[in-house]
């Protein structure tokens, strides 16, 4: 059945035509292996999807609303809908995945979480199914990022996670993950909860299915709106990408669907202070796979800089690396003033305060020609209260 | 031939190049020589160098500040090749390779007769898959990781891939520059390794910092390899080969 789709379906190593792959050193190879095996029982096995779907219905609140802009769509002169992945419980679509992936922990036998987070919203979500399933979770998280998302790590300690600051590099996602991967390798027993479509096989593939729930409810939920269960245009924003494969996921075949995925252009695509990787990078390899990757001439893997902290990721998921490389899906980049005016703008439209990455997304708006036919979705992937400080002191 | 067959038990010492100064590397490697070390992994440093401990990542980071950068170690290598006798094997992480071009990389691997190559993310199947045949074609052998819990098959496969090379064994599955000795329940299984590799050299390396840790690798094992450890001596400005041969 998977071997029918033509962009998502990775080969027998995992690659995702040139990209994906798992690279990693021998000393993780029982892990993945353990993994892959576990996953591929699990993702065909009717009791596991029933729990699934179950625990997405009752204890996050799915399906999450489609809704019309009625503002966005005057001045865009074409209907615009939200994916309200905002409204999900805990805040953002991280916790779609995170359910999936505590569901086959607890199959394996596993009883030690640990997780990376930027903006934190894969904390709070890890940190809360571990909380659900009486699981132990560590949490690395860039020391960075813990100042500037301050609530989200509240939440996390909260709910009874420990956090640890990564402390090297540039104190981000990216070196959170090494972090994490350290940990993993010296307590080979833990899982490991990646909360994005990157990383060594088979993680990307399995992180973008259980987002895929996203698209499969935008197909139903347009249908019932428009008559048609197609838009035009799907946007959403990426930093690794993961709510970027979940509302393109069941669109990838459809060729007449254009995806658009939307990069943090930090201070400017130019600038030398970006998140931008597929305008700024070229392949390389990264936490386990080959990517496309911000480096410079000898492959030292340069620090991202976004205003958000889920964006701010030299990489990109190799699903993403792939089909912006044949042409499916098509990158644009935002800056931070422009994302923060959005952010602004959909507040004062809406009602709706939309994370910082999420108002990448709807930036991009004025980024894209529009014309009457167009149907679009934005994927809004998570609620705006961890950055109130930024935005209040953006005004 | 195979350059690290050896009628001896083997010590390999592991640096950081362009640690602790940009300069300091060509040196390093005939000091090294001179004291009797059998062979040296040159490591190229790496910016996210996931399988290692603080020791390494320092030393790659003060390395990378220093700039060090590919050009420069081949520059040096280059320098020292017609007094160096013992082998030489580059260590790094696979991206930096990749990014400098594989191919133009094993061409200088093979005019500097670098002994063998280890890339501990690179697995044998993509190897196998991707880069075999360049590797190949420039004469460059690969030294592949295995580890206590790598299946007999696997061991084999690797074994088979290995025969102008050594066998890496991890001691255990850990990052590098763990400070407690070796654990002794592994060294019965480091015994049944040595038997399926046939032959082929096997070398214990991560946690070994003592010379105990040493003796118990020569117990089962061809070598042991030192790499935390020398360089957190580089560090405290200790002598730790003294203390070792």
């Amino acid at each position: 059945m998977i071997s029918e789709k033509k962009y998502t379906a990775v080969d027998d190593l995992g690659f995702y035509g040139e990209f994906g792959g798992a690279f990693v050193p021998e000393l993780l190879r029982d892990n993945l292996e353990e993994l892959s095996l576990n996953y591929n029982l699990l993702k065909e096995d009717e009791a596991f999807q029933n729990e699934f779907v179950s625990l997405l219905k009752h204890y996050v609140g799915r399906p999450s609303p489609l809704y019309l802009s009625q503002k966005l769509t005057n001045e865009y002169q074409c209907p615009i809908f939200l994916k309200r992945e905002d409204l999900n419980h805990t805040g953002s679509h991280k916790i779609n995945n995170a359910i999936g992936q505590i569901l086959l922990a607890k199959k394996m036998g596993k009883t030690e979480i640990i997780a990376e987070t930027g903006a934190g919203q894969h904390g709070v979500a890890t940190a809360t199914v571990c909380a659900l399933m009486d699981m132990k979770c560590i949490v690395f998280m860039g020391e960075k990022d813990i100042e500037r998302q301050a609530p989200n790590v509240q939440r996390m300690k909260y709910l009874g996670a420990e956090v640890v600051p990564a402390t090297s590099g540039s104190k981000t996602l990216k070196d959170a993950t090494n972090e994490a991967i350290r940990y993993w390798i010296n307590h080979t027993n833990a899982y490991y909860l990646i909360g994005s479509v990157v990383g060594p096989h088979p993680y990307p593939a399995m992180v973008a299915l259980f987002q895929s729930v996203i698209s499969k409810e935008i197909k139903t939920q347009l249908k019932e709106q428009t008559g048609s269960e197609n838009p035009t245009k799907i946007v959403a924003c990426v930093g690794g990408g993961s709510n970027a494969a979940g509302a393109f996921f069941e669109y990838y075949d459809n060729e007449e669907v254009e995806l658009i995925a939307v990069e943090a252009g930090g201070m400017g695509v130019d600038s030398g202070h970006t998140a931008a990787t597929s305008a700024v990078g070229n392949p390389g390899v990264l936490h386990g796979s080959l990517t496309l990757l911000m480096q410079d001439e000898y492959g030292q893997v340069i620090e991202p800089y976004s205003i958000s902290a889920g964006l701010d990721y030299p990489g990109i998921g190799p699903l993403h690396a792939h089909t912006i490389q044949v042409g499916r899906t098509k990158s644009i980049s935002v800056t931070d003033d422009e994302a923060l005016k959005a952010a602004k703008k959909l507040a004062v439209y809406e009602g709706i305060i939309p994370a910082l990455e999420s108002a990448h997304a709807i930036a991009a708006l004025d980024k894209i020609d529009f014309s009457s036919n167009d149907v679009v979705v934005i994927n809004l992937s998570g609620r705006g209260d961890k950055d109130m400080e930024t935005y209040l002191n953006f005004e | 031939m195979n350059r690290f067959i050896k009628d001896k038990k083997q010590l390999s010492i592991f640096i950081t190049a362009g640690f602790p100064t940009l300069d300091s590397t060509a040196a390093q490697i005939l000091e090294l020589q001179s004291k009797g070390i059998d062979f040296i992994e040159v490591g190229i440093p790496f910016s996210d160098p996931m399988a290692d401990g603080v020791v390494i990542q320092e030393s790659s980071s003060i390395a990378l500040a220093n700039g060090m950068n590919m050009d420069v170690l081949f520059d040096q290598l280059d320098s020292i090749k017609n007094q160096v006798q013992i082998p030489l094997v580059l260590m790094g992480y696979l991206n930096p390779v990749l990014q400098y071009g594989l191919e133009k990389f094993l061409k200088r691997c093979k005019d500097l007769k670098i002994a063998s190559v280890i890339l501990p993310d690179m697995s044998i199947e993509i190897y196998e898959r991707f880069y075999k045949e360049l590797f190949e074609k420039y004469e460059v052998s690969m030294t592949f990781l295995i580890t206590p819990t790598t299946s007999n098959e696997r061991i084999q496969k690797v074994v088979n891939a290995s025969s102008k090379s050594f066998i890496y064994l991890v001691s255990q599955t850990s990052i590098t520059g763990k400070k407690q000795a070796l654990d002794s329940s592994l060294f019965e299984r480091y015994s049944e390794i040595k038997q399926l590799c046939k032959g082929v050299p096997v070398m214990l390396g991560f946690g070994i910092s003592t010379k105990e840790d040493v003796e118990n690798a020569h117990l089962s094992c061809d070598g042991a390899i030192i790499g935390s450890a020398y360089i957190r001596s580089l560090m405290e400005k200790k002598d730790l080969i003294a203390e070792l041969v």
